[in-house]
């Protein structure tokens, strides 16, 4: 495999509704950013990319088949290979990764992986039907489905097994939301409080408006390049930011689709399978789990996701990181929900699992330097959503996973002034970070890891 | 006094237009002008009706359709599953049915759905809840009831519960569903 680097992106403004454009245009506005960023026009650029892979969760949404050859085709670049990629919340992250593939196997010196969702075509209600298609529609649509339900039961069994809180839960949504209010291209732009997300409708209890994402219209863009890639971009003009953002660890993990079906492993299924190296290595933290398997504890059960698990061990491996807290300078998490979040420190062994409620509240994801009207115990220790996450940014989904990926090279390249006119969202000295996106119940999880180059 | 809403609800529908405002020439500036036009918004309605098969899952909904809950079981190793599976995913092999109906079960996780997908609305709030029946692997999807879905507790986690068919079978799962026993 060669070394692969992630080099420009671009997002549009993720909003409500974007009536006044159709889905090609909304993507061509990061596409045109992703551009403008290295310094080059839109013909230059054209001449040298080599291909696209596309990223949209729903053909229902957007009523339209094939849409991934329609924005290929709009953004000029037939007929250049593409391909639509699809594994719902997911795909940002699988596109992302099959841009990756692109360039590490040779087949690419430069690839763009674009992605869009335009939800606002259906209301609000409407939407979450055909989300919720993306569960068994045998056997688990027809029971009431609703995506907020599904992670609601999650967040009962957590609680019940973990003695984690909803104030826990809302600890993630007022980081969330704070962050989000430096973030420019943020849907949601408000100060909240725990009390105001107690206090917001209840949806699926104990989960409240205010601890799920909110539907989005919105794009993204990442432009992936190989060494010659770089070469060939730079003798036409292009000004790539140094030092170099590399691609240096992707994972993947897969579960059942019906959440009920996921099985109950025992201690030493989980030890041997599923453990991180660190867990392991640690005679405290394996009593630590003995004990809870002594309670009754099992794995995943509906409290965690295996996928996620996979992918971040999957990852971390690749990429050389034994203690992703420590080693890490911010993650970028699929946080469709608060509870999702900390279930997601647990599978990313940011934390063991069953810790995720008192991590969520102890201060170590926070961002340093900002006041969230909060008495954290601890300093911020690795940054978890900076840019606000998919709960205040929102989630147009195919363009989800590549948001944070742009993000995360900005993060990166040190340009978070120069990208949100505003630098409090800067991770300082960032060096790696890794970006996470999630689909369904825990269907398809990846995991990819971004750092500075030597 | 009931807090009144201060806004109207929005709908889709409306009177029928024929015609939108543009230019009566289309001289440059006229053009030009195109570019500040607000976007049009049609309605476009999409319905369909598919003959869904459950192909080998059929005898599940047939057993519900006379009140009994089937599972499949791997022959060899006795792994059970909630909802049917034609195929074990350990040994691949070709999964039996068993009949659960009469077994203890229990409440392994819930909530109560206070809003939902445009198809579930009008149920609003109602209990989606995982059971856990004795012997068997996987869990079951079901709704919940015989609870107040405005008084929710984590104690009703372990809660024994047990199953109810309809009557006049649907050939949905919800023919089935719990109730505290």
């Amino acid at each position: 495999m060669r070394p692969v680097y992630a080099i420009s992106g671009g997002v549009s403004k993720f909003a409500k509704a974007r009536p006044d454009k159709t889905f090609q245009a909304v993507i061509k506005e990061a596409y045109d950013y992703a551009i403008a960023d290295i310094g080059l026009d839109f013909e230059s650029f054209t001449r040298i990319v080599d291909g696209s892979v596309a990223s949209y969760f729903s053909d229902h949404f957007a009523r339209q088949l094939m849409a991934g050859i329609m924005a290929h085709d709009y953004l000029g670049l037939c007929p250049k290979p593409s391909h639509r990629v699809e594994g719902g919340g997911a795909t940002g992250g699988i596109c992302f990764q099959e841009a990756w593939k692109n360039i590490a196997s040779g087949h690419m010196d430069v690839c763009v992986a674009y992605g869009f969702e335009i939800m606002s075509h259906v209301e609000t209600w409407k939407g979450n039907e055909f989300i919720a298609l993306a569960s068994d529609v045998s056997f688990d649509y027809p029971v009431g489905g609703f995506y907020s339900g599904y992670y609601a039961m999650m967040v009962t069994r957590h609680m019940k097994e973990f003695g984690t809180t909803p104030e826990q839960l809302a600890h993630v949504s007022v980081k969330n939301y704070i962050n989000a209010f430096h973030n420019p291209y943020a849907q949601k732009s408000q100060r909240i409080t725990i009390q105001d997300v107690r206090s917001a409708p209840m949806v699926a209890w104990p989960l409240t408006r205010l601890d799920i994402c909110v539907m989005s219209d919105g794009a993204a863009v990442a432009i992936l390049a190989s060494e010659e890639g770089l070469k060939k971009l730079e003798a036409a003009g292009a000004k790539i930011a140094r030092p170099l953002v590399e691609v240096t660890g992707i994972g993947r993990g897969t579960d059942a689709m019906r959440m009920a079906d996921r099985p109950h492993v025992d201690y030493d299924a989980f030890m041997c399978d599923y453990a991180t190296e660190q867990e392991k290595s640690s005679d405290e933290t394996r009593a630590y789990y003995k004990k809870l398997w002594a309670h009754g504890t099992r794995y995943p059960g509906v409290h965690s996701f295996r996928a996620g698990r996979t992918a971040g061990n999957m990852a971390w491996k690749h990429a050389g990181i034994e203690d992703p807290l420590h080693e890490l300078s911010f993650v970028e998490l699929h946080d469709a929900y608060t509870s999702s979040e900390i279930q997601t420190y647990e599978d990313l062994g940011l934390c063991r699992y069953g810790e995720g409620g008192p991590f969520a509240a102890s201060g170590k994801a926070f961002m340093p330097g900002l006041d969230y009207g909060l008495k954290l115990p601890e300093k911020p220790v690795c940054p978890v959503n900076p840019s606000g996450g998919l709960i205040a940014c929102g989630h147009p989904v195919g363009a989800t996973g590549l948001m944070q990926a742009v993000f995360a090279i900005w993060q990166l390249q040190g340009s978070i002034q120069k990208h949100f006119r505003d630098d409090r969202l800067q991770v300082k000295n960032a060096k790696r970070g890794a970006i996470h996106s999630h689909a369904g119940t825990g269907t398809y999880v990846t995991v990819s890891v971004l750092e500075c180059e030597g | 006094m009931a807090e009144l809403p201060s806004r109207r609800e929005e709908t889709l529908g409306g009177y029928i237009v024929h015609g939108v405002p543009f230019p009566v020439d289309t001289d440059p500036d006229s053009l030009a002008f195109l570019k500040r036009m607000a976007p049009i918004l049609i309605e476009q309605e999409y319905k369909i009706t598919y003959l869904h098969s459950y192909g080998q899952d059929s005898p599940w909904f047939a057993g519900l359709a006379n009140k009994h809950l089937l599972a499949s079981r791997d022959p060899e190793s006795g792994y059970t599953y909630a909802n049917p599976r034609g195929h074990d995913m350990f040994s691949g092999a070709e999964t039996e049915w068993i009949d659960i109906t009469d077994r203890p079960a229990k409440v392994h996780a819930f909530t109560v759905c206070h809003f939902g997908s445009e198809e579930f609305l009008p149920e609003c709030p109602f209990v989606l809840a995982l059971i856990e029946i004795e012997g068997v692997n996987t869990l079951l999807l079901t709704r919940l009831m015989g609870v107040d879905p405005y008084q929710a507790s984590l104690d009703w986690i372990g809660m024994k519960v047990r199953p109810y068919f309809l009557r006049n079978s649907k050939f949905k799962p919800t023919d089935v569903y719990f109730s505290p026993s």
